[in-house]
């Protein structure tokens, strides 16, 4: 620790004013700040004593982050071995996860930590942790046969179209991460939906095929099938519940398993890093949009869109939503600040998923734009909700 | 009736007139700095859509279109190619008569809108509804849910644009975008976002 300390002494002169790389002073305030709390103190308040720095606040997401992110990787490789018909062993599974993930997550951060340093000297502000989360949240949201030129395209829109153009972490009005997977989404579908993106498969030699196509569990539910429920299509195509929850099946890298952004969820909620209030009103938006038209598909029998019969609950553990309302709805600065525009901005974003799921054919899941949606009303949203408090107040006489 | 909901629905989100068609950019990008008066233009632009469209209706459907002059004996005259200027004559002339009822009728709402209304005269949001109206052959109840919803709809977009500027108040944003550019990013943001109805048909 004393010579790492050392070391930070002795090259802050090359990047302090006048020093040789002063430009890149963000790059090593960022680097310090990792290691040792820095001693400068502020010189005139306000001062807010506190724990919790945004440094402290973004690790504990990364924290949060592992559960999804381990078994996504262990998920990926499992499906990619049991495509490729290798024994699906789990530390081979997990090692060829890796090799799958790694190169996505590396190429993630190193573009945008590239876009992030370039900014921040020219800019001269500093480096936000923001963006470790950011470049984590973003390669699991995608299908992991994406080409790794379309992940450093889509990182690079989100953040500098989504963040940085308006100045950096906390100025933003949009989830970066998700603004620059809408962004690749519209740019390049053919690699972001269908149903061959979901499973990787190598040119091994015991790979007996090319490509694996394998339907997503919302694109079976959204397709009327043979027998009236569509539980029961589900669970032909090999999707029961506890499936679903656990997650072991083909689908984006990290957003698969409802399970692993429950624990990820039941952290966030304890440290009290994010909004229980937006989870809990994004869980009862989704059933009280849902189950009306369950009980009232259970009188009419199946109706023309086959998602109304399917049971509330399923809603839950389908798609991406478990982990877009953990990790991508929750985020600090697109979210509303006011208690009761969070209960408002969670639920509404519940319902429209399901509302999208059962009526937009064109995204069968649409919880990416949804939540980029409901960002845009965040801002009202506290506004609306600061003018009706200031209309409650007594005022000072 | 399911019909007039599913235009209602349409023109609010699925095929917004500002975030869909990009019509009325102008005053969109010009009056959403302050969300009080965002608020009051979008309130004046429904206002007059809901009025104009039906009396375009009316003017296109007993002047104008093919054969529509055959109560006055002339069944073969097609005058069609002239709607969009008339168009533009009966929005201008209806909101400069609005503005002047409205002066003497109720001087709070003038105070209000009073500013707007002579800049909604050359909103293009307005004209372009009154010939989608045409082009989708609507009947006239539908034209008056298609003005109003469409009207709605443009308040929404310029609502939320005017509550993100304001949040932006905030932001740093680099010397060559400040202003009209970061705006256009912004627009263009939002019109990602609104993409999510794209794929609805109702």
């Amino acid at each position: 620790m004393k010579l790492l300390g050392k070391f930070f002494d002795t090259q802050r002169k090359q990047f302090s004013e006048g020093g040789k790389l002063a430009a890149l002073y963000p790059f090593f305030e960022a680097l310090e700040t990792l290691f040792f709390i820095p001693g400068t103190v502020t010189q005139k308040g306000p001062h807010i004593r506190d724990n919790l720095d945004l440094k402290r606040l973004m690790s504990f997401v990364i924290l949060s982050l592992l559960p999804p992110l381990l078994f996504g990787i262990y998920n990926t490789g499992y499906q990619s071995n049991l495509a490729s018909g290798l024994t699906p062993k789990f530390a081979d599974a997990f090692i060829k996860g890796l090799t799958i993930v790694l190169p996505v997550i590396l190429v993630s951060y190193g573009v945008g930590l590239f876009w992030e340093i370039l900014f921040a000297s020219i800019r001269k502000h500093y480096i936000s942790e923001g963006f470790l989360v950011t470049g984590l949240l973003f390669p699991l949201t995608l299908p992991p046969t994406i080409p790794l030129w379309q992940v450093a395209m889509g990182i690079s829109f989100g953040v500098v179209i989504g963040k940085e153009v308006f100045g950096g972490t906390g100025r933003n009005f949009l989830n970066p991460a998700l603004t620059g997977r809408a962004f690749l989404f519209f740019a390049y579908p053919a690699n972001m939906t269908g149903e061959t993106v979901w499973t990787f498969v190598s040119g091994m030699k015991t790979a007996s095929v090319d490509v694996v196509s394998g339907a997503t569990p919302l694109a079976i539910a959204g397709i009327k099938g043979a027998s009236d429920l569509v539980e029961s299509s589900l669970a032909e195509a090999g999707f029961t519940y506890l499936k679903l929850f656990w997650g072991n099946y083909p689908g984006t890298i990290g957003g698969t398993s409802t399970l692993m952004c429950l624990i990820g969820a039941i952290f966030l909620i304890v440290t009290g890093i994010a909004s229980y209030r937006i989870m809990l009103g994004g869980v009862l938006g989704v059933l009280a949009v849902a189950y009306p038209g369950y009980v009232l598909s259970l009188f009419k029998g199946n109706p023309a869109a086959p998602m109304l019969s399917l049971h509330p609950f399923y809603h839950l553990v389908l798609g991406g939503f478990a982990f877009g309302i953990t990790y991508m709805a929750t985020d600090p600065v697109s979210a509303p600040g006011m208690n009761t525009a969070k209960w408002i901005y969670g639920f509404a974003i519940g319902a429209l998923t399901v509302l999208m799921r059962i009526f937009n054919p064109a995204f069968p899941e649409g919880i990416m734009l949804v939540i980029l949606f409901m960002n845009l009303f965040s801002p009202l949203l506290d506004h609306y909700e600061i003018q009706a408090r200031l209309k409650k107040r007594v005022p000072n006489v | 009736m399911e019909n007039l909901i599913s235009i209602f629905l349409n023109s609010l989100f699925v095929g917004n007139i500002l975030l869909a068609y990009f019509l009325g950019m102008c005053s969109f990008l010009a009056i959403s700095k302050n969300l009080d008066t965002a608020t009051g233009l979008g309130f004046a632009v429904t206002f007059v859509l809901a009025i104009t469209t039906p009396a375009n209706w009316l003017v296109y459907h007993y002047l104008l279109a093919p054969g529509a002059l055959s109560w006055a004996g002339l069944p073969t005259i097609d005058l069609s190619f002239l709607k969009f200027i008339t168009f533009i004559a009966v929005i201008a002339a209806i909101v400069q008569a609005l503005e002047m009822i409205i002066d003497r009728y109720s001087p709070p709402l003038y105070t209000a809108l009073g500013v707007f209304l002579p800049l909604i005269a050359v909103n293009c949001a307005i004209l372009g509804v009154s010939l989608f109206m045409v082009e989708r052959e609507y009947s006239f109840v539908e034209s008056v849910i298609f003005g109003a919803s469409s009207g709605i709809g443009w308040t929404l977009a310029i609502v939320t644009m005017a509550g993100i500027r304001q949040k932006l108040r905030y932001a740093r944003v680099p010397k060559g975008l400040e202003g009209f550019g970061i705006s256009m990013i912004i627009a263009g943001l939002m019109a990602m976002s609104f993409m999510l109805f794209s794929g609805i048909t109702l």
